[in-house]
């Protein structure tokens, strides 16, 4: 019996490590060649070799922040992202605690327009929206990063879900002791809410920090390029060097990352909530 | 809920607290969904914004003769009917592999999701430079050669070009299904396995008769979402083939940016995007009666 669990748990170790090793391999072949001078980035990629640098050195990376504004590439991505997120969690929260607990004529209109919109392609429609940005006078400016994006149905739907938990027992009393709805709302329900809150956080910013098409279309210039313009653009500049295209690479990633060490709860919680309850 | 004499102001409330979204979704949502219909019937041309004339259904008839408008909806169909299944098929093998309460299961969890943590640009140019078709210059060359193969022409061949980005897509995509699939593993009963090996069934026979029925419906959400999600490419083939070579890798939502953004037929544009629209949303509405259905 133990025999059989010991095969069983070598065989799980080692066929994971092997597998994640070869899933991973291409993040490792790109951090790998980040680290190296251009010369030895193609030399033997057919040897194990290339997955180590011989003297791993930052060169490439002070070369990416010296050819191009890296900094502001990523700072403007963070603010647009977060502004977003910002917006994202006010708007649309007050609008799905509105379907959630409240009583009013043309609920159950907004509640199915919500849902039926969830799986709206956003692409069919790019067009007009970059019209209507340039009618507004937003064509490279934050707002046309911004604003078409802060009301989401699937936010509204995941508040007025969340929502709909807290009892309602909760809420009198808080009207009891006088609060308002807008009053119960800011300071009874949105503290005990920190779990929703965080989940659309951490959604919005993976979804919109790869952003791509909508940039490519409302920016120009480097003024207000986002990050994921900015090493598309970097990997079609001359001079072509690798190093520094898997620097800039690894950089972007960065943010990410870190988001990711923090919140990771909430995004598993998130997706999974999401496939689950349908 | 509340005492009538709250109702009013339970009902001003609402109306307050639906305001801010309900006008954004209308005028960012609605709206240029109506207009894309609108410019669908027009001869707008970007070159000439004022001129806008109502044209009917010319853009249509342009459209099912357009040859290039029908490789894009073969070369998007094909990507969706490959990446889907292929896809699932990896996610579904990992979450297998993880769903273990042995320790350490977390690390590999993250080596198999840490494609997600880049962003798809990031994957897709760091793929361009691996696809190289030189072995001298592109590592997956290199390994088919060291393995006695062939290199391949992978983005340069318009033979293999989309088999390529269908790789890529599903290697960069599986780590997010896997983690809903982890989730719908996890609400399988472990009795249900137990009851299973008591009547004599083993591995791969449990797996067909409790894993895959318990997952039946995780499975459907996960395949719709990753339909629609398919359905819209246009990174990958503008990052790394331009929608070529041959045509070989135009999508429908390339081929609306292609047209409205560099060829500047508005009008022209928005009938394709109408079109894409309208297949996106009946492929929707077609899996969610399927679903509900069973």
């Amino acid at each position: 019996m133990t025999k059989k669990k010991t095969l069983g748990n070598v065989a799980f170790y080692l066929g994971n490590t092997l597998i994640a090793l070869i899933f991973v391999s291409p993040l490792i072949w790109m951090i790998s060649s980040s680290l190296k001078p251009e010369a030895e980035i193609f030399k033997g990629l057919n040897t194990l070799a290339t997955f180590i640098p011989k003297a791993a050195s930052l060169n490439n990376y002070v070369e990416v922040f010296e050819r191009i504004n890296m900094w502001k590439f990523i700072g403007n991505s963070l603010f647009y992202v977060l502004v977003i997120i910002l917006l994202d969690l006010l708007v649309n929260s007050i609008c799905g605690y509105a379907l959630a607990k409240f009583e009013f004529k043309g609920k159950g209109l907004l509640l199915t327009l919500v849902i039926s919109l969830m799986v709206f392609p956003a692409e069919a429609i790019m067009l007009p929206m970059y019209r209507e940005m340039a009618d507004l006078g937003w064509i490279n400016s934050w707002a046309s990063l911004i604003v078409p994006f802060v009301a989401k149905c699937f936010s509204i739907y995941m508040f007025r879900q969340f929502f709909m938990d807290i009892p309602d027992e909760l809420l009198e009393a808080a009207a009891i002791d006088g609060c308002g709805p807008v009053r119960t709302f800011f300071k009874v329900v949105m503290p005990i809410s920190g779990t929703v809150y965080a989940t659309i956080f951490i959604l919005d910013f993976v979804a919109h920090w790869n952003d791509f098409m909508w940039p490519l279309l409302v920016v120009t210039g480097e003024e207000k390029r986002t990050i994921q313009l900015a090493i598309q653009t970097f990997f079609g500049s001359k001079p072509i060097n690798y190093g520094p295209i898997m620097a800039s690479l690894t950089i972007s990633a960065i943010p990410m990352l870190i988001m990711f060490i923090f919140l990771q709860k909430y995004y598993v919680e998130g997706i999974a909530s999401t496939g689950i309850k349908g | 809920m509340q005492k009538s004499v709250n109702k009013a102001s339970e009902r001003k409330a609402a109306y307050i607290f639906i305001l801010p979204a309900v006008v954004l979704l209308a005028a960012f949502l609605i709206y240029p969904s109506l207009q894309t219909i609108r410019y669908a019937f027009t001869d707008y041309n970007i070159m000439r914004p004022d001129r806008i004339v109502f044209c009917g259904l010319n853009n249509f008839v342009e459209l099912f003769q357009d040859a290039d408008f029908w490789i894009a909806v073969k070369n998007t169909l094909y990507f969706t009917v490959l990446v889907v299944p292929f896809q699932t098929v990896i996610a579904l093998a990992l979450a297998l592999l993880i769903s273990s309460r042995r320790r350490g299961v977390s690390i590999f969890r993250a080596a198999y999701f840490s494609p997600q943590v880049t962003s798809m640009v990031v994957v897709a140019i760091l793929w361009t430079v691996m696809y190289n078709s030189s072995p001298d210059s592109g590592l997956l060359n290199a390994l088919l050669v060291n393995l006695g193969l062939e290199p391949c022409g992978f983005l340069n061949d318009p033979d293999t070009a989309m088999n390529s980005i269908i790789f890529m897509s599903a290697w960069q995509g599986a780590g997010y299904q896997m983690m809903i699939f982890l989730a719908g593993l996890q609400g399988i009963s472990p009795e249900q396995y137990e009851a299973a090996s008591i009547d004599g069934a083993g591995k791969i026979a449990s797996f067909f008769y409790v894993t895959l029925p318990g997952l039946k419906n995780v499975i459907q959400y996960v395949v719709m979402i990753t339909v629609i999600q398919a359905m819209k490419l246009f990174t990958q083939p503008y990052v790394m083939t331009k929608g070529g070579p041959q045509n070989s890798t135009r999508t429908l939502v390339y081929y609306i940016y292609e047209q409205g953004f560099q060829k500047r037929n508005f009008g022209y544009a928005c009938a394709v995007a109408a079109i894409f629209f309208v297949i996106v949303i009946s492929l929707s509405l077609g899996m969610k009666k399927i679903i509900k259905a069973d």
